[in-house]
């Protein structure tokens, strides 16, 4: 086998479908581990029948959906009704290719002799703009869906959906830009090894692009506090209102997947990737025991506790308080953000340092003044006051 | 262009996996339709019109119409990002009368009350 087959073809369309399985079972995975948490947080038992500690739970769920009936009503758009599941979950997935999960490593085939490749499927140089560009792919799905079901719970949902998406489309877009003046490339596993070369994680230095990106990722996601579209007291299910079944399942699967894509870019940009943590740092070498994916594993749990502990945490926005936040003041923070790290860019990682030690300074601050000040007892107050506004 | 093949490949797999699951389940899952399972969901009541024969807000329009300024001008900003440290001051100078010019834009946007959702 010529090595061009081996490395261009072979290879990649292994690993991709190692990525599709991995990612289908890690999303019947997450419902689980969800639902556990959820208990813990909420003091109840969770799911704790099927098997030990209720894992088969997710195998359960599965089986029954896709068993179910799959219900397509009499005035909808037949072929878009069927589409938009495919519109939503295989962007999704697709996205999974460009993630960087860990650096080369190698393997013997018997037959082919030892095999080096690295543990992502692909790294292009315009990586970031196409995580990008694939993901806002499911927007389309998630209109089309509401659209083509002909409900009006499942059109105004899908609108609905689709204004909250593009609306924090932006400040994440602005959140990215500000990592790659600090990477200098689009390259995610270049920006890992950016983060390598300055020594320090652009956690630092874009502390504030972090909480935009994660904040905008959590809204892209639907997850809680910014669940709008599955506002279940409001619009039933939202745009899969008249979906059931395994299409049904399809949305949950693009969901959680979506949540990792999340996760793991937030990884990427922010937390080293696969790097271990201080990774110039001599005497914390005995770190690197701990295999370069499974610190990467690590970092993309934490985030992913993170979205199940808000939703466990915040009640939902209405939906005029999230449109405010993410038009006035997202964009304009985003923006001021990208201004900001332009200017310490130009003294190259020496601004970047001093801009890492300020915004670090200013955060701390800030947690300081909040742990100071006394609660407001008036929270009713407050939301009785802007009353006169009504989505 | 061969690296781009494992994003069609990923892509592929998935849509066959739901394809296949979708496809082989139709002979195992009941189908028993009746016309009040089939008609949409309407709180229990018959619907009388169609959905789409109902109009929605206008601010849906207005929002795609501010999304598409705002996302070209991201789309700008990367290239820029990724030639920054080539571009240096003239860079920052060039980007700051771009983002003041938008910034015009979007002050008079939100003093027309378009970015407010009531």
């Amino acid at each position: 086998m010529s090595p061009f087959v081996l490395h261009g073809i072979v290879i990649p369309a292994v690993k991709a479908a190692v990525f599709v399985i991995a990612m289908a079972t890690m999303a019947g995975v997450l419902t689980w581990i969800e639902r556990r948490l959820l208990g813990f947080l909420q003091v109840r038992k969770g799911p704790n029948r099927a098997g030990p500690a209720g894992f088969f739970q997710w195998v359960a769920d599965a089986v029954k959906l896709m068993m179910k009936e799959d219900v397509v009503p009499s005035r909808a758009e037949r072929a878009l009704h069927f589409l938009a599941p495919f519109l939503i979950v295989v962007p999704a997935l697709t996205v999974f290719a460009i993630l960087p999960w860990g650096p080369e490593f190698s393997f013997t085939v018997p037959g082919l002799g030892t095999v080096t490749t690295p543990l992502y499927a692909t790294d292009l140089n315009v990586g970031l703009l196409l995580v990008l560009a694939i993901t806002t792919v499911g927007i389309y799905g998630v209109i089309l869906g509401g659209w083509a079901a002909n409900s009006k719970y499942a059109l105004l949902g899908g609108l609905r959906s689709a204004a909250q998406l593009i609306s924090y489309e932006v400040p994440m877009g602005f959140a990215v830009v500000s990592v790659i003046l600090m990477g200098r490339s689009l390259s995610l596993v270049e920006i890992i090894q950016a983060q390598k070369d300055a020594g320090v994680w652009f956690l630092f230095p874009g502390l504030l692009a972090f909480f935009l990106y994660f904040l905008s990722g959590v809204a892209e996601t639907n997850r809680t506090p910014f669940d709008l579209p599955e506002a279940e007291s409001e619009l039933v299910a939202g745009f899969h209102t008249e979906y059931s079944g395994f299409k049904w399942t399809t949305f949950f699967m693009a969901e959680y997947a979506n949540m990792i894509t999340i996760s793991a870019i937030a990884t990427t940009l922010f937390f080293g990737g696969w790097l271990r943590p201080f990774p110039n740092v001599e005497w914390l070498s005995f770190l690197g025991i701990v295999p370069a994916w499974i610190w990467f594993l690590l970092k993309v749990s934490f985030f992913i506790f993170v979205y199940i502990w808000f939703r466990a945490t915040f009640p939902r926005f209405r939906f005029d308080q999230l449109m405010a936040l993410g038009w006035k003041f997202l964009i304009p923070v985003s923006l001021a953000n990208v201004a900001l790290v332009a200017i310490a860019a130009l003294w190259g990682p020496a601004g970047l340092k001093v801009l890492g030690v300020l915004m670090t300074g200013a955060f701390a601050v800030g947690l300081f003044l909040a742990w100071r000040r006394p609660a407001r007892p008036r929270a009713t107050e407050r939301m009785g006051a802007s009353a006169e506004v009504g989505a | 262009m061969v690296q781009y093949l494992a994003l069609a490949f990923v892509a592929a797999f998935t849509a066959a996996l739901v394809l296949a699951v979708l496809g082989i389940f139709a002979f195992l899952r009941p189908k028993r339709p009746n016309p009040t399972k089939l008609s949409p969901y309407e709180c229990g009541v018959a619907a009388v019109t169609d959905a789409h024969d109902h109009r929605f807000s206008v601010r849906y329009y207005l929002l795609a119409v501010l999304f598409v300024v705002f996302d070209v001008e991201t789309v700008f900003l990367f290239p820029w990002a990724v030639m920054y440290h080539h571009l240096a001051l003239f860079g920052l100078i060039e980007m700051v009368i771009f983002l003041v010019i938008l910034l015009v834009g979007y002050v008079y946007v939100w003093k027309r009350g378009a970015l407010s959702w009531a």
